[in-house]
């Protein structure tokens, strides 16, 4: 440093420092306004719940199989996201293609799933104000699963492409944080509306 | 340690050793010609400019809307507008006012300061940028699209259900406001994490935390906010439309749901809204009151630590919006304390203003008397609201003409008085010429006795009872001659918003030239030519201390910032990146280049609301797909920008 | 500043003040909330003046300090010239302005608080009223134990001077806030709940009140009044209001009352007769009432009279719709309302 405090120091990185680029910082305000708004959903849920009249949720608490079962996928999901991840920063792209690849899989079979959990229901988005609450917020869930989905399989494109390797993926990084969050707003979702009423029956 | 890609030394440099410079980045960052250059730029210094001009045409929009009200209103008994009429009108004026032009007026200062007042060459999204001000424009002629046909949103800005539910109002109306500001949310969203983000990476090295100026603060500070806020109307709205038009019962009674919900999502935003809208106006208030006074701001740090708290404090007072709604006592009780609470921050600030006014000199130009004003508004309008917080009195004060007068205290005192001393403020920054000072101050006088004849009276009329959104009164009433008063005045203060427009208009042509820093003001913006180069800074400035320019005039120890001599970074479009707290320099920044991918994508987001509001599938699915192709395209990692294994050029 | 600007201020700041202190001395509207006339308005009258008072102490020591601020002498200077050599000073108006600030706030959030409970409904109301809003009326049920002491009316409501009435709100369609400012502050009505407040005059008279909460179209004329009477003129009311209405006694008013139920009787109850619809105001005792259309015309024959034959006209968009009868037919109805004491 000189007396004007110029920077004199070593070379910098250009473009990004490992995985703190710009679009990491974008993507926290991004989760964070997205939790936001699952907060609202919830939040809307316990406003409605605490003034129902009678049972609630209305015909008994949800059937846990299939929800559990899309729990233990979702979970997995960010397992493996997470294994290929560690692939890329040691400059293995075959690694993330397959944790990308397995991720997928695993996201388009709690789409399929969680489709039959829907038909399966007795109401309907107009039923009642439950019907309303479950379909609006799995349906906000289901929506962003489906913009995980689409952010992997980019990835995944750009991936094969060799894009990426240990120096630049920042656009990884990226992409498999926001697919955590998908998977910590569906524990959210799970615990709302499939445990607390056999926690706390209404 | 992760390997972090290719690495360079920054070069140096020193911008009177060569001249070359200067024309080299002109190339490099000029936007194309034509009207593709137009629609695709991303310079931060354009899109602000448009941020601004459009906010003050929808401010003239809502103010032609107030006058129109101001003539049903001005006596007893007036037939010039029909009851629907009115509705729809007052309520355009509310929605025009405060989502079209209070936070965008002040998103275009952030957008043309910030990277001027942080030390760098554009902001750390520029695409991004220019998608929030098209989503900006789009949505706001979404809202204002049912306006000629007579069917424009009618239930007040806050739209309480189940009034603006299908049942009671079936036509387009609310749909329109429904779709429309979950729309404009998006642009509030996005701009949002522009600016944290830019806060985040690419100030100027030593441009710490402690040194930043007010205004960055009030705007980071709104735009945590906004994250966190917006999401709820946007929900509430959404709900409302699938309410209205898909068959759920979020706000229906009558199969379990409840209206008041409405209001408790509507409140959890609105409340920090407003001090969304306000804090920045503050922010340029505490940057350039005290340039006029001749010295440093008085308590940086409390001031800045009250506009964080005021936010923080912000999110825990919404209900205080719904006094009368039948809540509990000890609820009510909460309340009440915390909405006392808030005013304590303002004090902190008012104090602060008062005691860089006492201890410095001041200089009495129009930019000056506007700051000066606002002081006096400021407290008339905190004031107001201190009494409104208390439960019982508010209880009489809610929904009369009280409150009407808060709210234009709060919202013309605190955002149009800063906003339009800013202009004068920063004018010859943005054009290279001054402002003319007689007419600034012919317009201040007019605005200032125009406004406070035209509000003030409004406490009156709402100490008498008058409630707010009516059409009409009887002239047994009592209303009529504060009414005629309120009129006259709302007219004459359009008379000197008027003249403001008009040394604008005659300045931009015939205004004396400015040159870098007219003010003799201590921000780094003043430390580059006026207007500004396209890349605002030849070399990346350096910063010392908390007042740059000024450094030659306060005592020893603050430091040597440098303006003269810095980094080069002329690799294509480029600027420093540097850590959160202490501003050193840890990456360079590759910028992205003009692009039509923010206007395609804009687009595409608008013609799917169009496609909701028309219920035509066709349209939402095409312009999903549209807007997934753009997204792709737009996210599609590039070699120049650092974000594949190659880099270009290295 | 000039000293003439200064002196426009101060010319400003007289007239607006002079023109404030005319308009509350003189007006004294029928809505004002100034001065209060019951138990469940006066605490929080009180209150309003002591925190209008201090807002008006503090604007005047603020602006009276910035105005010196700005105007006391000072040597001029070279415009580059800094007023102060440091960062440094001026903290001490910060902590004292904010540390009096608080002390301040504290009181008032304290005195707010204990305001709250003495505004809260007492104990033992033995009288209860249901008020329901709807566009853009007010219906009013008298609730008693004893079903045969049960009436409804509309948009005017007697109580007992002296007495607390309990006052349960309900709405028929969207929110509606119930608001008789001289007694006391306003209650939202909201569909899906009742919420509860109370009124008690302490001296005879007529409180007028509005709806509170935009709630439409005709929301300006969404009036009510309260009519607060001697514990004997009270009594008779009742008994007045309890009674059916007087059969026609010429066959004149006959027609009138049979034209009504054609055209009318869908919408309005008349006890007494087959008219017995509930979507609109119960006439039953109309004329005892001081205005019609829920105080949008005082309660004149020949207001009744416009009011019947263009509803529509004096109040656009409210629920009464035009009616397709002749000028006789609209005479011989009116005629019928008026017997109706």
């Amino acid at each position: 440093m000189n007396d004007a405090g110029i920077y004199q120091g070593a070379a910098l990185p250009v473009g990004s420092k490992g995985r703190l680029s710009s679009g990491w910082w974008g993507m926290c305000t991004v989760i964070a306004t997205e939790a936001a708004l699952f907060a609202y959903l919830f939040f809307s849920y316990f406003y409605i719940a605490a003034q129902a009249h009678g049972e609630w949720p209305p015909g008994g608490p949800p059937k846990l199989l299939i929800a559990v079962i899309d729990t233990i996928i979702l979970v997995a999901g960010s397992f493996t996201m997470m294994w290929g991840e560690r692939g890329i920063r040691r400059g293995n792209a075959r690694r993330l293609l397959w944790g990308l690849g397995v991720t997928i899989a695993l996201g388009a079979i709690f789409l399929v799933l969680q489709s039959i959990e829907w038909r399966s229901k007795p109401y309907s988005l107009s039923t009642n104000v439950y019907g309303s609450l479950y379909f609006t917020t799995t349906g906000f869930h289901v929506a962003h699963v489906i913009v995980g989905l689409l952010i992997l399989c980019a990835l995944f494109a750009w991936t094969a492409l060799g894009y990426f390797g240990a120096r630049r993926h920042s656009a990884v990084s990226i992409g498999v944080m926001y697919w955590h969050f998908v998977t910590v707003v569906w524990i959210g979702v799970f615990a709302i509306y499939y445990a607390m009423p056999y926690v706390a029956p209404g | 340690m992760i390997d972090s890609g290719p690495l360079r030394v920054p070069v140096l440099a020193r911008v009177s050793d060569d001249p070359g410079i200067e024309e080299r980045l002109r190339r490099i960052w000029e936007t194309g010609p034509g009207l593709i250059g137009w629609l695709s730029t991303v310079d931060h210094k354009e899109i602000g400019k448009r941020y601004l001009v459009l906010s003050f045409l929808f401010l003239l929009i809502g103010g032609i809307e107030a006058g129109v009200i101001r003539a049903q209103l001005g006596a007893p008994d007036q037939t010039l507008l029909t009851p629907e009429q009115y509705n729809q009108l007052f309520t355009m004026h509310g929605v025009t006012m405060i989502f079209l032009y209070a936070l965008p007026v002040l998103s275009g200062f952030s957008n043309y300061l910030w990277p001027l007042l942080l030390g760098s060459r554009d902001m750390a999204f520029p695409r991004l940028n220019a998608l929030s001000f098209w989503i900006f424009l789009l949505a706001g002629l979404f809202l204002y699209a049912s306006f000629p046909l007579g069917m424009a949103p009618d239930g007040g800005w806050f739209n309480y259900v189940p009034y603006a539910a299908h049942e009671f109002n079936p036509g387009p109306n609310i749909d329109v406001y429904a779709l429309g500001m979950v729309f404009l949310g998006m642009s509030t969203t996005v701009g949002s994490t522009n600016f944290i983000v830019t806060l985040a990476r690419t100030r100027a090295p030593g441009m710490s935390l402690n040194r930043v100026p007010i205004l960055v603060w009030g705007t980071l500070t709104a735009s945590v906010g906004n994250l966190l806020a917006v999401p709820a109307v946007s929900l509430a709205f959404f709900m409302l439309w699938m309410d209205r038009q898909v068959g759920t019962h979020f706000f229906d009674v009558a199969a379990g749901g409840q209206p008041l919900l409405w209001q408790h999502l509507f409140w959890m935003f609105g409340h920090p809204w407003v001090y969304a809208i306000v804090l920045p106006a503050m922010g340029i208030v505490s940057d350039a009151l005290p340039t006029f006074c001749r010295r440093p701001l008085v308590g940086y740090t409390p001031v800045a630590l009250a506009t964080v708290s005021t936010m923080v404090l912000g999110f825990g007072v919404w209900v205080h919006h719904m006094f009368a709604t039948g809540l509990p006592p000890i609820a009510l009780s909460f309340f009440s304390a915390a909405s006392f609470v808030i005013v304590i921050p303002s004090a902190v600030a008012v104090f602060a203003w008062l005691a860089t006014i006492w201890t410095g000199r001041p200089v009495f130009t129009a930019a000056f008397l506007f700051f000066a004003a606002f002081v006096f508004l400021f407290v008339v309008g905190g004031l107001s609201g201190f009494m409104t917080a208390s439960v019982p009195v508010d209880r009489q004060l809610t929904d009369t003409y009280f409150v009407v007068a808060h709210l234009h205290y709060v919202l013309i005192g605190i955002n149009v008085f800063p906003v339009v001393g800013g202009i004068h403020y920063w004018f010859p920054k943005i054009t290279g010429r001054l402002m003319n000072e007689r007419l600034g101050r012919w317009s201040f006088w007019v605005m200032f006795a125009g406004f406070n004849l035209g509000f003030f009276p409004m406490h009156i009329a709402g100490l008498l009872g008058m409630p707010r959104r009516i059409y009409t009164y009887g002239s047994g009433m009592g209303w009529g001659p504060v009414n005629m008063v309120i009129t006259l005045g709302s007219y004459l203060f359009a008379i000197g918003v008027l003249l403001f427009l008009v040394n604008v208009w005659r300045s931009l042509k015939r205004g004396e030239a400015a040159g870098p820093n007219p003010w003799h003001a201590p921000s780094l913006e003043w430390s580059t030519a006026s207007p500004p180069p396209v890349f605002n800074f030849a070399v990346i400035p350096t910063v010392a201390s908390r007042y740059p320019l000024w450094e030659d005039r306060l005592e020893a120890g603050a430091g040597r910032s440098s303006t003269e001599e810095g980094m080069l970074l002329d690799h294509g479009r480029e600027t420093i990146g540097t850590t959160v707290v202490g501003a050193e320099p840890d990456v360079i920044l590759r910028m992205p280049g003009d692009s039509l991918a923010p206007l395609a994508l804009a687009v595409a987001m608008a013609a799917i609301f169009v496609g909701l509001l028309l219920h035509s599938w066709t349209t939402v699915i095409v312009a999903t797909g549209a807007l997934l192709l753009t997204l792709v395209a737009w996210l599609w990692p590039s070699a120049a920008l650092g974000q594949t294994m190659e880099i270009a050029d290295e | 500043m000039t000293g003439g600007a200064s002196r426009l201020v101060a010319a400003a700041v007289v007239v607006v003040a002079g023109f404030a202190a005319s308009q509350v001395a003189r007006a004294e509207s029928s809505m004002s909330y100034l001065t209060t006339f019951g138990p469940a308005g006066d605490p929080a009258t009180r209150l309003g003046w002591g925190l209008g008072l201090i807002s008006i102490a503090v604007t005047v020591i603020v602006t009276a300090l910035l105005l010196a601020g700005l105007l006391r002498r000072r040597q001029r200077a070279d415009p580059k010239a800094l007023a102060v050599a440091s960062d440094t000073g001026g903290m001490a108006w910060i902590y004292v302005g904010t540390g009096i600030t608080t002390v301040i706030l504290l009181a008032c959030a304290v005195w707010t608080i204990r305001t709250i409970s003495a505004i809260a409904m007492p104990v033992g109301t033995d009288l209860s009223l249901e008020v329901s809003a709807a566009q853009w009326w007010w219906r009013v049920r008298y609730d008693n134990a004893d079903p045969s002491q049960v009436f409804d009316t509309a948009n005017e409501i007697h109580i007992p001077v002296g007495r607390p009435v309990r006052v349960e709100l309900e709405s028929l369609d969207v929110i509606h806030s119930f608001w008789i400012p001289k007694l006391g502050g306003k209650m939202d009505v909201i569909p899906g709940r009742t919420n509860v407040t109370w009124l008690e005059a302490d001296a005879p008279g007529v409180y007028r009140g509005q709806c509170g909460e935009y709630c439409g179209a005709q929301h300006a004329h969404m009036a009510l009044s309260v009519v607060a009477d001697p514990p004997a003129t009270y009594a008779a009311w009742v008994a007045d209001q309890l009674a059916q209405a007087p059969r026609p006694a010429s066959s004149d008013v006959a027609a009138g009352l049979a034209t009504f139920s054609r055209h009318c009787a869908a919408c309005h109850a008349i006890r007494g007769t087959d008219a017995g619809g509930i979507l609109g105001p119960d006439l039953t005792h109309l004329m005892s009432r001081s205005t019609l259309a829920a105080g949008t015309l005082p309660n004149t024959p020949a207001n009744l009279l416009a009011w019947l034959a263009d509803s529509q006209a004096i109040k656009p968009g409210c629920r009464m719709p035009r009616l397709a009868l002749s000028a006789r037919e609209l005479q011989s109805v009116a005629r019928y309302l008026q017997t109706l004491q």
